[in-house]
């Protein structure tokens, strides 16, 4: 295991493993959050349900919030070695490459822009976090349990409906170029399947960014109502 | 001095066996204490160093290029012969042998070439276990083809890059002999001498290219396979880097010197366009499957090639070889190419050319089989001419390719200095006076392989005591070797290395070329020691001895050319006929081919170096037990 | 035609280099770069100055000796070896800047020439199928389907030139790893150390300080020899496999 870590194809796996971890999670919330398009409904939004649902999952079997909290660790897991994984192999190219930087030929943009993207994702996964799981980012009253209510309000402010925009869009440029590469890392990229998983790395990317996207743009422009 | 070429008693096909049978050998036990030296890293020098290390000799192998894997041999496009009649035809090793022979036109040594087709099968079969990926049929077995005008498929292939493949099996074979600990190769090192020990080979001068240290290796035995010497004619197919160096200095030493005159000029290479052109690139020989060679019958013929009538066209070759045609071996055509081009006949800038031509293949099989068969070919004249040979014919001329003389070796591939051995194109004994298509890959892979690993260890068992680098012949040698370092260093003069190997490159071509005449080569001579004395007067060579240094490597390399071209005319002006590559005006048929004189030239001479600078010519007679000899006729 | 030329320039390893820069006229369009060169090396000995030191030797595409960064660009901007570019590719009166391949596996000896023995140190560790000189088993006693040979000659084509390297922005040696790999992991004769090859490859990779791939997939397209991408994810996939059986003996070949 040591050897595989300090190897740079087994940190690399490492890396694509722990991003598959990510997007797989990152689906799941995609298709959760749809549940916010029902609507207000009648002061029972089916989102607000749905989130109450995640904590009473497995109950009386598990404890309160028990699978979420499984959930929050790994994701932490996966991101902890997701980032530790990139930040060494960033320092070995650093060192391998000497100081001559190399010139763009051909390499995608976003290939060329995952540190970035992914600086940014970071900060706006934290952002997120600290807006509506931890209420912390209380500009417009925020109040736990009623998850409609806080989407409501919070995207009616343009500049959180900009940040959203963006941090999404970052997302989607990292995943771009990310699913193709944990695809080809992890060895299942072979040459009659290249196509195929580089268009599925792009309109994944698409249809992920759209699902996320449709919730603050559709509050915005108020095909979302507010609640009741 | 009496040649003993030391050829096993028996028939000819049980000599072999018969000397492997008897040959002293060494015990594993001893085998570590035992160091072998080999030159160079192409397929023989690679092949040899993994085999010697692999037997537990500590190898030390040398290269002037940054990596084993550079050496020349990468560059052989087509092929290796080898006796296995996969395609059952009823080939065999004595056809193989037989037409080895014939097409060296009777100017080799039978034994060796026997032996030489006998390991021929074993050859395939250890680059097959070492991973080179030879092109297979669809059943997933390996495909053959013919080459080189033969009756038979019995050449191997790995698309155009059989060079590339076989080096670098060979070259593996070696990192894994690296990696156990048994070999070291000693990359951007070049040998400036061989160091005789009590009448031995005990070791060389070696200069470290990168830090200009002069550095001392000892051994209990030499091999020199540092390939050809056609960098003579300054163009050539060679590598810049590929040099006579090593073998010249052991001539310099001692061993004696083969047939320098045998050449071979390669009929289809792209033609030289300008003055700054730094080397000619071949074609593989295989176009002239499909291409037919031809040239205007006008010698001002102004219009484009494709606009020119069949009439107006000379198909020199099929009008004057009918039976062959096109096909016919290489210094046949390229002979025929240069004549028609000294009639003023040639096409291109300098009329230094002559067309092949695929417009009827192209209108008779489609432009789809022709692209099969040559697409690559196709592509890298375009990419070096700019210019569509699908749509307008290439052209082509002669260029210096390989050379059959070389070191003299006995059948065990020594020189005459005892511990000594040359193996590959470095040595002069398998190919006699013209070399056929891919034969000169089986030559280095089985001296590589199979011969020289058991004919050292031979040596190595008379051997007893290991000599020590301080001894005064390394300190004295090494001396000479630095004092010739400065001497080119300091002449002080004005003149770049190449304008002088331009210059005898000219003369060479000119005058030691296809075809030679006493007169021109008595000039040439007299012209090659101007340049010489003009060399070594305004040679100019910038920066320093202590570290990399391009010039100083060009220049040292080159005054050694200098001396070489030399021994060449005098041989090529001694022998008295025409042969192979050899062409004597003085000595063809009525209508222009070579007259061959076996009853004064069956034989190979061997030069001697001598003090006074006149070196002495000895023979070995060749016999010609087992093929009759005949006249080569491809009428 | 006429260029000016910004030449790297280099007294030796441990030296500072530094662009030089030379005004050349009156190429011959059909030169090569490297005769170009030359030519400018030709007029610089004819003035008494130091000449330019760079590595050629084929100068037919297939040594892999030369090693020129040409704008930036590892062997020029044609996706073939510097040898076998002409000066036909380049607009008359150009800027062009040339460097040596550039990584920090490959340190400057002088000028443009560079030290890549780091490829070779990657092939001793594994890079061959290990077998003595002697008798063998007939080669057709192990077939090898078109569609495998096909693969294995696209990988064995690799010149071991280090464009790959140069061009990669973590100057990785994936491709030039890759191509070993996949060349020898295919044949039935590289089936017995299959599973530790990737595994000893891998590791002197990385123990030569070449970096790790990011899939920027720069190597494949300035590989002369048209190496896929592919043997790239053979590679991974192979070092998986291998690294499952950490038992095998791995860097103690004898």
């Amino acid at each position: 295991m040591r050897e595989f870590w300090s190897s740079s194809i087994g940190k690399k796996i490492a890396v694509g493993i722990s991003g598959a971890i990510l997007v797989a999670y990152l689906v799941l919330h995609m298709v959760g959050n749809l549940n916010a398009l029902y609507g207000a409904g009648d002061g029972d939004a089916r989102v607000d349900d749905y989130a109450h649902w995640l904590r009473e999952f497995g109950e009386p079997l598990l404890p309160h919030a028990f699978v979420l909290w499984v959930v929050r660790v790994v994701l932490l897991c996966a991101l902890v070695v997701h980032v530790t994984g990139i930040v060494q192999l960033r320092r070995r190219a650093a060192a391998a490459r000497g100081p001559h930087k190399a010139k763009p030929i051909g390499r995608s943009l976003a290939s060329r822009t995952m540190v970035v993207t992914g600086v940014l994702v970071l900060a706006f996964v934290v952002f997120h976090i600290l807006q509506f799981t931890t209420l912390t980012i209380d500009v417009t009253p925020l109040r736990e349990g009623a998850v409609y209510a806080n989407l409501y309000w919070a995207f009616q402010k343009w500049y959180f409906v900009l940040i959203y925009v963006l941090g999404v869009c970052a997302i989607a440029f990292h995943l771009r170029h990310g699913i193709w590469s944990a695809a080809q890392t992890l060895g299942y990229v072979r040459p009659n399947r290249d196509r195929a998983i580089r268009s599925a790395a792009t309109w994944g990317s698409i249809v992920i960014a759209a699902g996320f996207l449709s919730i603050p743009v559709c509050f915005w422009t108020g095909v979302l109502g507010a609640p009741a | 001095m009496i040649l003993d070429a030391k050829i096993p008693e028996g028939p000819i096909e049980e000599k072999w066996d018969a000397w492997l049978d008897a040959h002293r050998m060494i015990g594993p036990g001893n085998r570590p204490g035992r160091r072998v030296i080999v030159v160079g890293t192409g397929l023989a020098g690679a092949s040899a160093s993994a085999s010697l290390a692999a037997l537990g000799y500590r190898v030390d192998a040398f290269c002037f290029q940054d990596s084993a894997r550079r050496a020349h041999s990468i560059a052989a496009q087509g092929g290796i012969n080898a006796a296995k009649d996969y395609a059952s035809e009823g080939d065999s090793i004595r056809r193989l042998f037989v037409d080895t022979i014939k097409g060296g036109d009777f100017r080799a040594r039978e034994a060796n070439v026997w032996r030489l087709a006998q390991l021929s099968a074993n050859i395939i079969d250890q680059a097959v276990a070492q991973g080179v990926p030879f092109n297979r049929e669809y059943s997933g077995e390996l495909a053959t083809r013919s080459f080189g005008g033969v009756l038979v498929q019995r050449t191997f292939y790995a698309r155009g890059q059989t060079g590339q493949q076989l080096l670098l099996g060979a070259y593996s074979a070696l990192q894994a002999q690296v990696a156990a600990g048994r070999a070291h190769v000693h990359n951007r090192h070049e040998m400036l001498d061989v160091v005789i020990v009590d009448g031995r080979a005990r070791g060389i001068i070696a200069r470290n290219l990168v830090t200009g240290e002069i550095e001392r290796h000892v051994a209990d035995a030499v091999v020199l396979a540092s390939g050809g010497y056609s960098n003579v004619f300054y163009l050539s197919t060679n590598a810049m880097g590929s040099n006579v160096t090593a073998t010249w200095k052991a001539h310099k030493r001692g061993a004696l010197f083969a047939n320098p005159c045998f050449t071979q000029i390669h009929p289809t290479c792209i033609p030289q366009t300008g003055e700054y052109q730094s080397k000619l690139t071949l074609m593989s020989e295989s176009l002239r499957n499909d291409g037919r060679v031809w040239v205007p019958r006008d010698p001002n013929e102004t219009r484009d090639p494709n606009d020119i009538p069949e009439e107006d066209r000379y198909y020199f070759l099929e009008e004057r070889y009918p039976s062959f045609g096109n096909l016919v071996p290489r210094d046949i055509a390229s002979r025929a190419v240069k004549a028609v081009c000294d009639e003023g006949l040639g096409v291109g800038p300098v009329k230094r050319g002559v067309y092949l031509d695929f417009r009827d293949a192209i209108a008779r099989q489609g432009r789809e089989a022709i692209a099969a068969r040559y697409g690559n070919l196709f592509d890298m004249y375009r990419r070096i001419t700019a210019v569509d040979p699908y749509h307008e014919p290439m052209q082509i001329y002669p260029a210096p390719h390989y050379t059959m003389g070389g070191l003299w070796v006995d059948y065990e591939l020594q020189t005459t200095i005892p511990g000594l051995f040359a193996i590959g194109e470095a040595n002069f004994s398998d190919h006699g006076a013209n070399r056929l298509g891919a034969s000169a890959m089986m030559q280095c892979l089985a001296d590589g392989y199979f011969i020289v690993p058991r004919t050292v260890t031979n040596y190595m068992a008379t051997l007893d005591g290991s000599v020590s680098p301080d001894e005064p012949a390394f300190a004295q040698t090494e001396r000479e070797v630095v004092e010739r370092i400065e001497r080119l260093m300091g002449i002080g003069g004005r003149t770049a290395p190449q304008v002088f190997h331009r210059q005898l490159g000219q003369i060479m071509l000119d005058k030691c070329g296809m075809s030679r005449n006493a007169e021109g080569l008595q000039e040439a001579m007299r012209e090659i020691a101007a340049v010489r004395e003009a060399f070594w007067s305004d040679l100019f060579i910038d920066g320093r001895a202590d570290e990399l240094n391009p010039s100083l490597e060009y220049a040292g390399r080159l005054a050694d050319f200098l001396e070489l071209a030399e021994l060449m005319c005098l041989d090529a002006l001694r022998r008295e006929e025409s042969c192979g590559g050899h062409f004597r005006e003085e000595h063809q048929t009525e209508d222009g081919e070579a007259l061959r004189d076996d009853e004064h030239f069956a034989k190979v001479t061997a030069w001697a170096h001598t003090e006074d600078g006149r070196p002495v010519p000895h023979d070995e007679p060749l016999v010609f037990n087992e093929v009759a000899l005949a006249t080569r006729s491809y009428k | 035609m006429r260029f000016t030329l910004e030449v790297w320039t280099q007294a030796s390893r441990d030296e500072e280099g530094h662009f030089e820069r030379y005004d050349v006229d009156g190429i011959d369009p059909d030169a090569s770069f490297l005769e170009m060169l030359d030519e400018l090396n030709a007029r610089l000995a004819a003035e008494g100055k130091r000449t330019i030191a760079f590595d050629s030797d084929c100068r037919e595409g297939i040594c892999g000796m030369c090693s020129l960064t040409i704008d930036g660009q590892p062997h020029g901007p044609n996706q073939v070896t510097t040898c076998q570019t002409f000066m036909r590719d380049f607009e008359d009166g150009a800027t062009i800047r040339v460097e040596p391949f550039r990584s920090g596996a490959f340190p400057v000896v002088r000028d443009l020439v560079t030290d890549r023995s780091a490829l070779d140190r990657i092939v001793q560790a594994g890079g061959y199928v290990t077998t003595k000189t002697g008798p063998k088993p007939d080669p057709n006693a192990a077939p090898v389907p078109p569609a495998v040979q096909q693969k294995v000659m696209d990988a064995a084509a690799c010149i071991g030139c280090g464009a790959c390297v140069a061009a990669c922005p973590n100057g990785a040696a994936m491709l030039f790893t890759g191509a070993k790999v996949t060349h020898f992991n295919l044949l039935p004769q590289g089936q017995p150390e299959r599973a530790s090859r990737a595994r000893s490859l891998v590791l002197a990779m990385d123990a030569e300080g070449f970096g790790g791939c990011t899939n920027y997939g720069e190597c494949a397209r300035v590989c002369p020899q048209e190496i896929p991408l592919d043997v790239i994810g053979m590679l991974n996939r192979e070092y998986r496999r291998g690294a499952r059986r950490e038992d095998d003996t791995v860097g103690t070949r004898t």
